[in-house]
């Protein structure tokens, strides 16, 4: 038996008591990284989708790969597509700190580009152009911030169930796109609905040169950061949380619990809004109708692929972004449709939503690696 | 701009647009509505609306016959169930998590499949349907016998299944059952009920009444198969549940609304072209919100609702 690396002075008995409680450590690490064995198994079920398609699950993956992450242009077009799922997901990670779910980021989305390109069109010349890009910015996440309001509100003193509530404003918001688009803001003469382009003073810079790669990526990197901190360090993100554990707890406590359901709603609602912003001024230049392919929905992918974690957060829209560019090179090299894309992050939510039911018992664990060793 | 609603023609007409509208309103609510009385919250109403939708047009397709389309949308319906009682009852994952999730996964799954099993995608597909039933002499009744008695025969099953869960919850032992293990599953478990099976038995059954709400869509409205179809369908009818305060008699009254308003949306886009149609196709869903938040009193839902049981845990 390894008597240990620490001398000979160790008795057996605590070396057997070091090295299980070492193997408590790794199956635990086991545990912390199911996350990745969900992400794994859904890929790997994936797998029997491109063999039912027709294709070779290999190529099919290793071109998904180059196309999102092996070369300059790709990188660029990962970056700029994970930027609305990352606020997104932060849409969604912080109401549901608190318990609440948001699942009507599409609509917050839409309001929040709807709000900023009003604020482009409209905000005056003389204004310089940095003021006028942080009052749009401003703008569309207050847009974003209001319209989720609504279903916190509903919440906090109607006791209206939020998740019916917001998934429906959604359809409401898309829609009121729809209206203002074809009877106020549509760029006369155009085929299909939508808005004037924004004046260049606006359009935020790229910083990877010959892509389209904007700074709005690197402010969303910024606002996942401020989000954690405000979880870790600030008095409103450990309020919240309270609320999220126990609500009666948190009101014996002396917090307002109505006022923090309807600020973690707005919170939330203010992410999506950004994210409709940087379409708008980061990528588009206009306001399109149904401009969003589902990035609202694609949220809640990013916030139960990060554990609600908003740094997390990060890694899994990097990850789900890199599946949709990466789609495109895939059909061309496998020709495999791209919605194969979406099927795989459907299995990826269930297969973490599985995943949840293996939870990490220490105690059940030691008792288990006793009994292995007393056996060998 | 409401003349068609005092018109008798027109009348008949919106109304009977607003049952065949309701429909699948009235097939996932019902649904729902067994899931959440025996205490499993199925918020994955929306993503079973479009597994079943899904089934519907590969049965149809495969088989040539709207009959099969039935039957395998109700295969869809019950493993989507499964899938949810598995994860929510057994392994005790937050219902929510695995409503979202089960959406999702129907939202990828089925836009891919449509692609890869329908030559053309599922847009181009004419499938063989279910045509109206007219019954004698009293489809003939003015305004009434056309709402009522020359429908298709999906619509004449939605209605009698209201009446039969509304049997099943208040008249029958099985009923009785179900209300315990979603009010106190302890004590109906001390009393000697299963209560995993009964959740179980619910949920399934459940999963595959919303199946055939997507189902109805696909096999008398469109004959096509149309990526996320279900158009929030699923979440009106939770908020039906909400609003009928889980009695089925009253979710059918507010599904019938919502079918309601939303014939008249339909109209009166196409009596207005010249206002922006998105003004009234956004009236459907203001209505439930607003259904939702004017609500009156408290509506108390099952008390152990979303609750997975834990016999070690009491």
């Amino acid at each position: 038996m390894n008597t240990g690396e620490t001398g000979s002075s160790v008795s057996p008995i605590d070396a057997e008591a070091r090295l299980q409680l070492r193997l408590l450590g790794l199956v635990k690490i086991v545990y912390l990284l199911k996350t990745v064995w969900a992400v794994i198994a859904a890929l790997l079920i994936g797998a029997i989708f491109i063999l039912l398609a027709g294709g070779n699950p290999l190529e099919g993956y290793s071109a998904l790969f180059r196309g999102a992450f092996a070369d300059y242009w790709g990188i660029g077009d990962t970056l700029v597509r994970m930027s609305p799922l990352l606020l997104a997901g932060l849409a969604v990670i912080i109401p549901l700190r608190a318990g609440l779910f948001n699942i009507g980021a599409e609509g917050q989305i839409y309001i929040g580009a709807l709000f900023a390109t009003i604020a482009a069109l409209y905000l005056p010349d003389f204004l310089p152009g940095f003021l006028r890009i942080v009052l749009c910015i401003a703008v569309g996440a207050l847009g974003g911030a209001l319209w989720a309001a609504i279903p916190g509100l509903l919440k906090a003193y109607r006791g209206t169930n939020e998740i019916i509530t917001s998934l429906l404003l959604s359809y409401v918001a898309i829609n009121m796109i729809g209206a203002v688009l074809h009877t106020w803001l549509i760029e006369p003469g155009a085929p299909y609905p939508y808005s004037r382009e924004v004046p260049e003073e606006v359009i935020l810079p790229t910083f990877m040169p010959r892509t389209q790669a904007h700074v709005g990526i690197m402010i969303a990197w910024v606002t996942a950061l401020l989000v954690a901190i405000m979880f870790w360090r600030t008095t409103l993100g450990q309020s919240i949380q309270i609320v999220g554990h126990n609500k009666h707890a948190a009101a014996y406590a002396g917090l307002n619990v109505k006022r923090l359901t309807v600020l973690s709603f707005a919170l939330g609602g203010a992410m999506g809004g950004l994210a409709g912003v940087f379409e708008v001024l980061g990528l588009k230049y206009r306001l399109f109708d149904h401009f969003s392919p589902g990035y609202g929905m694609q949220g809640i992918i990013v916030a139960f692929l990060a554990a609600l974690n908003p740094i997390g957060a990060i890694l899994a829209a990097i990850f789900l972004a890199g599946l949709q560019v990466g789609a495109g090179s895939m059909q061309r090299a496998t020709g495999i449709d791209t919605t194969m894309v979406a099927a795989l992050q459907g299995l990826v939510v269930l297969c973490v939503a599985m995943g949840l039911a293996f939870k990490f018992h220490p105690d059940r664990w030691r008792r288990r690696i006793a009994a292995w060793r007393r056996d060998r | 701009m409401f003349e068609f609603l005092i018109n008798p023609a027109q009348l008949a007409d919106v109304l009977s647009t607003a049952l065949r509208l309701s429909i699948p309103l009235i097939f996932a609510a019902m649904g729902g509505l067994l899931c959440e009385r025996a205490g499993v919250f199925n918020i994955a109403l929306e993503g079973q609306i479009l597994f079943g939708a899904f089934g519907a047009a590969v049965g149809a397709y495969y088989f040539g016959s709207p009959y099969a389309g039935l039957l395998v949308a109700i295969g869809f319906g019950m493993l989507s169930g499964l899938l949810l009682a598995i994860l929510g009852i057994s392994l005790r994952v937050n219902q929510i998590v695995v409503g979202i999730a089960i959406i999702l996964f129907a939202t990828g799954f089925t836009s891919f499949m449509s692609r890869l099993l329908f030559p053309g995608g599922g847009n181009s597909l004419t499938l063989d349907g279910f045509g109206p039933i007219n019954i004698p002499i009293l489809s003939d009744i003015p305004i009434v016998g056309k709402v009522l008695f020359a429908q298709n025969g999906l619509v004449y099953g939605a209605l009698l299944l209201v009446l039969a869960i509304n049997f099943l919850l208040f008249r029958t032992r099985a009923g009785m059952s179900i209300r315990a293990v979603g009010e106190t599953p302890s004590a109906a478990d001390a009393a000697g009920i299963h209560v995993f099976r009964t959740r179980y038995a619910c949920v399934i059954t459940g999963s595959a009444m919303a199946a055939l709400g997507g189902a109805y869509l696909v096999l008398t409205q469109v004959l096509l198969f149309s990526d996320k179809m279900s158009a929030g369908k699923g979440f009106i009818a939770l908020a039906a549940i909400v609003l009928g305060r889980w009695q089925p008699k009253l979710a059918f009254m507010a599904c019938l609304l919502f079918g309601f308003f939303d014939a008249v949306q339909l109209r009166l886009q196409f009596n207005n072209p010249e206002i922006p149609f998105q003004v009234f196709a956004a009236l459907p869903y203001l209505v439930s919100i607003l259904a939702l938040v004017g609500l009156m009193g408290r509506a108390n839902p099952p008390s152990s609702i979303g609750r997975p049981y834990d016999r070690e845990m009491r």
